[in-house]
Order: structure tokens, then C-alpha cells, then sequence
């Protein structure tokens, strides 16, 4: 299964000038494994950080919900107290970064930014409200599906991961270049959420699941 | 086996969210992003690593960044911008330093490897693509 995207995908029109032309140079996979991951007790994570719709006065505007699921290495196991850092566009699919230029109301009550440290288990969650959609310049209307973005670093070089999240039923994922640029459906599919009625909360908001699975020792990573 | 997680772009609009990560100690290293056209990338993230070691930092609108860099013989430093669906890992080395790493890179292009002294700071440039592209690994 073909599920890692290539470096040039020219239907993402960005990776034309920026994709590298020399197939990496392929290291031994211990090296990468071996290699601790970056040490990133200096990103300071508070509790708070969790729930992006408690970071200002008032409540954001948009459809809150509960974004949790577990993350483990691709050999089974938890990985706990990792960082995961997420960010993501308002409710209006407009991000409070000066670079988006997109003209959409900023929410005053809304950063769009998050992190928090797995449990024991592996696992997490946030609290927040589902990004809308937003047009870029890739190709004539060409809109991103609502995303949230992730990063993540494991316990190795090899299992640092940057990635997006997706929503299930979103018109415009067949669409999309970025997610399409996955070879294999079922590995588009892995990044697709799922809505969970066990982590909806009644009357408050509405559960999504995303499981993540990074590189452990055995997996090698596709050219 | 489970199959790893995709990975996709960090995209244009990281900023404001991912917390930049200053080395408080080091020495000083200077370089710029560049794309296969030669123009800059003004939209880079880079993190640099070793061991205890770690620092974040982007690139600004001529893709010129700076980082404080331990004085081991090499970091890691891992490069994501738009454009890059995948992140790429490289390795900066110290003026003369080599081990096997470098070894087992074809000799013209190690180079790209190497910080260059320039005036008492070290210049390291990244070159995604085209002309004495960086050499990355995986």
C-alpha cells in the first residue's frame, strides 16, 4: 500500500519548485530510529492549551467539538507523553496568521491553536470548533475541506510527524490536491476522522476520532 | 504492522501557532532557504536537534534564518514548508568534520552538508531543489 504522498505531486502546484529532484539518500533504518527525537520540554503545555474555546473572553463562534483519539507507533505501542500541537482555520476558514489573506471574519474569541501531551496511553484530546473550508490559489476555485493540522514528535527522528486531519462526508475531499497527492485510497483514508457518538457530549458537542500511528522501529519509510 | 500515519504539508499558515524554540547557547548559524528557481523559501519551518539540543526557527521573507547550533560535529535539522508533502531531514556538519554519514554520500555532493565559516558565523544553505541540492536523508 502506497500511502505516503511523493515529494512532487504536480497537481500541488507548490511542490514543483520545492520538491527535491535526488531520491534521499537512504540511511540505515537504526539511524533514524536510534536518533532521539527533539526534546521539546520547552514548549511549555498547559492545560488550557486543550480546549481552544477557552482561550479568550468569550466563546468562539462556530460547531464545537471534541477532536480525541489515541496515538501509537506502527508497532502497537502507546506513545505516551508525546507533544501533539494542532492549528487550524475559524469557523469562517479563515486563520489568525497575518500570511492569510482570505476574506473572512477573524472571531476575536478564537487563535485557532492548541497542544497538549498524550496520557499514559497514548491518548488525547481537544476541545474546539470545526474549521470551515477556504479557498486558495492552487487552481481556478480551488477550495481546501476543513482541516485541522497536527504535529507530532514520538520518541525518534523517525516518528516525527506533521500531517492534517479530515472530516468525513466533505464534498470536497476527491477534490483536494494535498489529500489526493496520497497514492492509495485507503491511505487517503487515514486521514480522515470518524464521527463518534461515544465522545459526544449531550447537549454540548459533537465527538470526532482521528487515530494516529507513527513510524516505530520496523517501518521503513517508502522513497 | 500498522501503516504510519500520511504525512502533509505544514502549508503557509503555521506562524501563528507553532512556537518558535531560540537555542539560549551555541554557535551562531546563518543560511537561507532557496527553491529550484533559486528564489527564497519565506515560509520555512526548521528544527534543529541533538540529543538535548533543540531549537525551532522559520525562515523570514528573503529565507534567510539563523539558529544557535551546539559545537558537535553535526545536528539533525528537519526542513517543512509548503510545497513539501513530506518533511525532509538533513544534517548540517561542522567545517572539517566527516563520520560515516557523510561517508556514504557521493562525494560531489557533500558539500551541501557542510557549514562554511564566513567571519566568525557558520553560513548554511538549504537548496530544496536544483543546483547542489541538499543532499537529504532517509
Amino acid at each position: 500500500m502506497e500511502i505516503e504522498p511523493p515529494y512532487l505531486f504536480p497537481d500541488y502546484q507548490a511542490t514543483q519548485l520545492r520538491a527535491p529532484r535526488h531520491a534521499p539518500t537512504r540511511l540505515p533504518d537504526e539511524w533514524f530510529h536510534r536518533t532521539p527525537g527533539p526534546v521539546f520540554g520547552r514548549i511549555a503545555v498547559r492545560p488550557e492549551d486543550a480546549d481552544l474555546t477557552r482561550q479568550h473572553q468569550g466563546e468562539p463562534l462556530g460547531e464545537r467539538i471534541i477532536l480525541s483519539g489515541r496515538v501509537t507507533d506502527s508497532d502497537g505501542r502507546a506513545v505516551a507523553n508525546t507533544l501533539v500541537e494542532i492549528w487550524q482555520a475559524n469557523a469562517a476558514g479563515r486563520y489568525l496568521d497575518p500570511v492569510d489573506d482570505h476574506p473572512a471574519p477573524l472571531d476575536p474569541n478564537f487563535t485557532g491553536a492548541g497542544r497538549c501531551l498524550t496520557d499514559g496511553e497514548g491518548r488525547y484530546r481537544f476541545v474546539t470548533v470545526k474549521p470551515g473550508a477556504y479557498p486558495w490559489r492552487n487552481h481556478t476555485n480551488a477550495w481546501r475541506p476543513a482541516h485541522v493540522h497536527f504535529s507530532l514528535f514520538g520518541p525518534a527522528l523517525a516518528s516525527r510527524l506533521v500531517t492534517q486531519m479530515y472530516f468525513p462526508g466533505d464534498p470536497l475531499l476527491p477534490l483536494d490536491p494535498i489529500l489526493g497527492s496520497i497514492p492509495d485510497p485507503k491511505g487517503r483514508e487515514l486521514l480522515i476522522s470518524s464521527f463518534d457518538m461515544e465522545t459526544t457530549e449531550p447537549e454540548w458537542a459533537l465527538g470526532y476520532r482521528w487515530d494516529i500511528v507513527l513510524r516505530g522501529r520496523h517501518a521503513t519509510p517508502a522513497e | 504492522m500498522r501503516p504510519p500515519t500520511p504525512s502533509q504539508t505544514v502549508g503557509p499558515f503555521f506562524g501563528f501557532a507553532l512556537p518558535l524554540v531560540p537555542a539560549t547557547d551555541g554557535l551562531r548559524v546563518e543560511g537561507q532557504v532557496l527553491d529550484g528557481a533559486g528564489e527564497p523559501v519565506a515560509d520555512a519551518l526548521l528544527e534543529v536537534s541533538r540529543d538535548e539540543h533543540f531549537a525551532r526557527c522559520r525562515t523570514d521573507e528573503e529565507g534567510a534564518f539563523h539558529f544557535l547550533a551546539p559545537d558537535v560535529p553535526f545536528v539533525n535539522v528537519t526542513v517543512f514548508a509548503r510545497g513539501l508533502l513530506r518533511h525532509l531531514n538533513t544534517r548540517m556538519y561542522l567545517p572539517g568534520e566527516s563520520n560515516e554519514v557523510l561517508e556514504r554520500v557521493e562525494p560531489d555532493r557533500r558539500h551541501t552538508l557542510v557549514a562554511v565559516e564566513k567571519g566568525g558565523v557558520l553560513r548554511f544553505d538549504i537548496r530544496l531543489q536544483g543546483q547542489d541540492e541538499t543532499v537529504f536523508f532517509l
